[in-house]
């Protein structure tokens, strides 16, 4: 069992949770991901690493609730257990192994989109602590859906907080904020974009015009995370690729979005029954024929 | 009593029922039909079976015993050579091993081997006998790399032996193809398998689920820092194969391996579990291994119709003859001799259907079977909305590119001696899948025996 030492509702839908994984802790580097389970009928779920702290033996994660397992997940408090946090699965970001002096003279910009925030945190921590500091454009729809801020801003060089509405921070989605910090003249020489599939796929767009080489981080439907399943493949270039094994980190310009976001949606209808009929129980009863309540 | 010359009949689920259920297909002998089929065996001398038996269990020994009732006393004959009788008596190629060669065989059936040791381990179950206790500890720490056939076996002819021994499982429940690949309707996961791990367990070794070895840690730390002396790797089969045809990244395009994981270990044919499985309405299975076959029966058990699409003919299907006969009994409609080209899909990249064409067998190829020939022009294409690629797999680099050290070969299987699975690597030693590439559970528990020998003797010399 893996103790949950705290549990916090950041905003809106989006929970953070403190586990207790040492093996996990021990070995995990800025990229990569884990999965968990909640219990024994519970889906294996894959998530990014949010934090890691290696001596406390404990890792971070930050999770939406989209179908039943996550739902459920959404209710633990601090001192419940996960039955299974397996990982750390997948590569680390490849600026890790960057000579130090080459990253340093390096131009970063990290986009986070939502509760993409969370899996851009650790990256941009490692480099702050590697003596890089980076700009960081967080955006989310609305001002109460901003999470980490403070977190951010304590190990970005600039964090530029940016919301749909304009209810918070600049005004617009964080491709405009990309557009805008180039045109006052900032450069780039690399994009790490982390959020919704549709925000890395419009980033790209962005990026690509402005000819910044961009990586992004999939997170698409898998099984085992270690390879076996091949349920996670992705196009990129003219490659299919594992994300749990070569990814989950790959270029952004090469990334065949229309096809992933297809593979994205394959167990949507699945996923919302069962959400449904965990929210709604017994009186959710079909007879509109696509539930399965009438089965 | 019935004539001497054909095996007592096994009783099996009405193949029209069980074709809706995930119960076992074969329920087995009862006493009295065991120790008439035992009766059958005539105790050669120089028994050809045990030669036949990748583990070389005494055979007649244990059935002479099944002939005179003495269940307890089979169990303990069989114990001495394999940790999982209950899994071999139901998911061994009999027919190309023990029951291959047995003398019964050369006029009339063999003696069904594998039907009796099933019926003594579940025997032993019913009745509460546990295998005979292990040695007394010989403070020796051994870590052994997945929970899968190999892995329980070198696990537990370890432990008997006295050493501490812990296995290490990268998912979240221990068993290997045992759990997630092999479907519960041939090998029931509560009954038989959990039942053979606590077996395993009963003898002192530890098991540790969520451990990736590669990722959560490595063989080299296992060896330098958590005291182990020696390490058996059994991590099995790796990476599913696809075919490389457009269309096959189409949703609705699964790999065996992800469909019978859903299905077995993610228990997704069950409404109480949270992982979702596509049942689809038409399914065509890539591939004529037992794998296919598990996959097909699966699939038609979760309501589909389904298609086995094989390049060859029925002779030269991979899988067991009696998989084939018990899918074609379900109703699996076989389309042989045809071959994917492409997979379309519709607006939404669902499968929509599939342009095949027919083949023929021309020369022997390198495998000694006739090589499968396009017949040109004969194209055509089949409506289909679910598509399962089971082509095999390539080896998961996970571990060896972490091990200093250890040596893969070309198809990056690890090197590693046949008798006593030395790798490279001084104190690891490895055995099944990931040594030979897929092939079957016992032949995987046989490398485990031998992965046990090689350690046991260099702990000994230590």
């Amino acid at each position: 069992m893996y103790k949950i030492l705290h549990a916090e509702n950041l905003a809106g839908n989006i929970f953070l949770m403190q586990v207790e994984a040492p093996r996990i802790a021990k070995h995990c580097e800025p990229g990569q991901f884990l999965i968990v389970r909640i219990d024994e009928v519970g889906e294996r779920i894959p998530l990014t690493i949010c934090d890691y702290d290696k001596e406390a033996g404990t890792i971070t994660i930050v999770f939406q609730p989209v179908g039943a397992s996550t739902e459920r997940m959404s209710h633990l408090k601090t001192g419940d257990s996960f039955i299974d946090v397996v990982g750390p699965l997948g590569q680390p970001s490849e600026f890790i192994h960057e000579d130090m002096e080459e990253l340093k003279k390096k131009k970063m910009l990290f986009v986070a989109g939502g509760v993409g925030t969370a899996p851009v945190y650790p990256q941009v921590k490692w480099l702050h602590e590697h003596g890089v500091d980076v700009d960081v454009i967080v955006g989310a729809k609305t001002k109460d859906l901003v999470i980490l801020e403070k977190e951010m801003e304590a190990v970005a060089g600039n964090l530029y907080v940016t919301t749909d509405d304009g209810s918070y921070g600049r005004h617009g989605m964080v491709t405009k904020v990309i557009e805008d910090l180039t045109a006052e003249g900032k450069q780039y020489d690399v994009c790490v974009a982390i959020g919704p599939m549709i925000m890395m796929k419009f980033c790209c767009l962005t990026t690509k015009k402005l000819n910044i080489p961009t990586i992004v981080s999939m997170n698409p439907i898998m099984v085992d995370g270690t390879g076996m399943c091949g349920a996670c493949r992705v196009v990129v270039g003219d490659e299919i690729k594992f994300a749990c094994v070569d990814g989950p980190e790959f270029d952004g310009h090469l990334i065949d979005w229309a096809q992933a976001m297809k593979r994205q949606a394959m167990y949507k209808t699945e996923e919302g029954r069962a959400l449904l009929k965990l929210r709604e129980g017994d009186t959710h009863h079909g007879g509109c024929g696509h539930c399965g309540g009438d089965k | 009593m019935a004539d001497k010359l054909t095996k007592v009949p096994v009783r099996e689920q009405d193949p029209q029922v069980r074709a809706t259920n995930f119960e076992e297909v074969c329920l087995g002998y009862n006493k009295e039909e065991a120790m008439e089929e035992a009766s059958r065996c005539i105790n050669c001398k120089n028994a050809k079976c045990i030669s036949g038996c990748p583990v070389s269990i005494d055979i007649p020994g244990f059935i002479k015993e099944v002939k005179e009732g003495n269940f307890a006393e089979a169990y303990k004959v069989i114990g001495k050579s394999s940790s999982l009788p209950a899994v071999c008596g139901r998911v061994c190629p009999q027919e190309s091993q023990c029951e291959g060669v047995c003398i019964r065989g050369v006029k009339g059936e063999p003696v069904s081997i594998g039907k009796l040791e099933r019926f003594v381990a579940d025997w032993a179950k019913e009745n509460g006998v546990k295998p005979e206790p292990p040695m007394p500890s010989n403070g020796h720490k051994v870590a052994v790399i997945g929970s899968g056939p190999a892995g329980l076996t070198c696990a537990g002819d370890l432990a008997k032996l006295g050493y501490d021994v812990t296995i290490f499982e990268a998912l979240h429940q221990p068993g290997g193809v045992l759990v997630y690949g092999i479907p519960e309707f041939r090998l029931p996961k509560d009954k038989v398998v959990a039942v053979e791990v606590e077996n395993v367990k009963s003898l002192g070794v530890k098991i540790e689920t969520d451990v990736v070895i590669g990722k959560s840690t490595t063989i080299d730390e296992l060896l330098q820092n958590e005291g182990f002396e020696a390490v058996f790797i059994g991590s099995g089969a790796g990476l599913p194969m696809f075919m490389g045809i457009p269309g096959e990244i189409s949703s609705g395009v699964f790999s065996a391996n992800e469909y019978l994981t859903r299905s077995n270990l993610m228990k997704a044919f069950r409404d109480d579990y949270d992982t979702p499985i596509k049942t689809g309405k038409k399914v065509a299975v890539i591939g004529g291994g037992n794998v296919a076959m598990d996959a097909a029966r699966t699939a038609k058990r979760l309501g589909a119709e389904v298609h086995i699409v094989y390049r060859r003919s029925e002779a030269e299907l991979p899988a067991r003859v009696e998989e084939v006969h018990h899918a074609k009994e379900e109703g699996i409609i076989m389309d042989l001799l045809t071959n994917p080209l492409e997979i379309f899909a519709d607006e939404d990249g669902w499968v929509k259907g599939m342009k095949c064409i027919r083949m023929e067998l021309g020369e022997p190829d390198a495998s000694g079977r006739r090589r499968p020939v396009e017949i040109p022009g004969s194209e055509f294409e089949m409506e289909v909305d679910t598509v399962i690629m089971s082509l095999g797999t390539s080896p998961n680099p996970l571990i060896s590119s972490t091990t200093i050290g250890l040596d893969v070969n070309k198809r990056k299987c690890i090197i590693a001696d046949e008798e006593y699975g030395q790798t490279s690597k001084e104190g690891v030693f490895a055995g099944g899948d990931a040594v030979t590439g897929a092939a079957t559970v016992i032949l995987a528990m046989g490398a485990g025996k031998a992965g046990a020998k090689g350690i046991h003797e260099f702990l000994s010399k230590k």
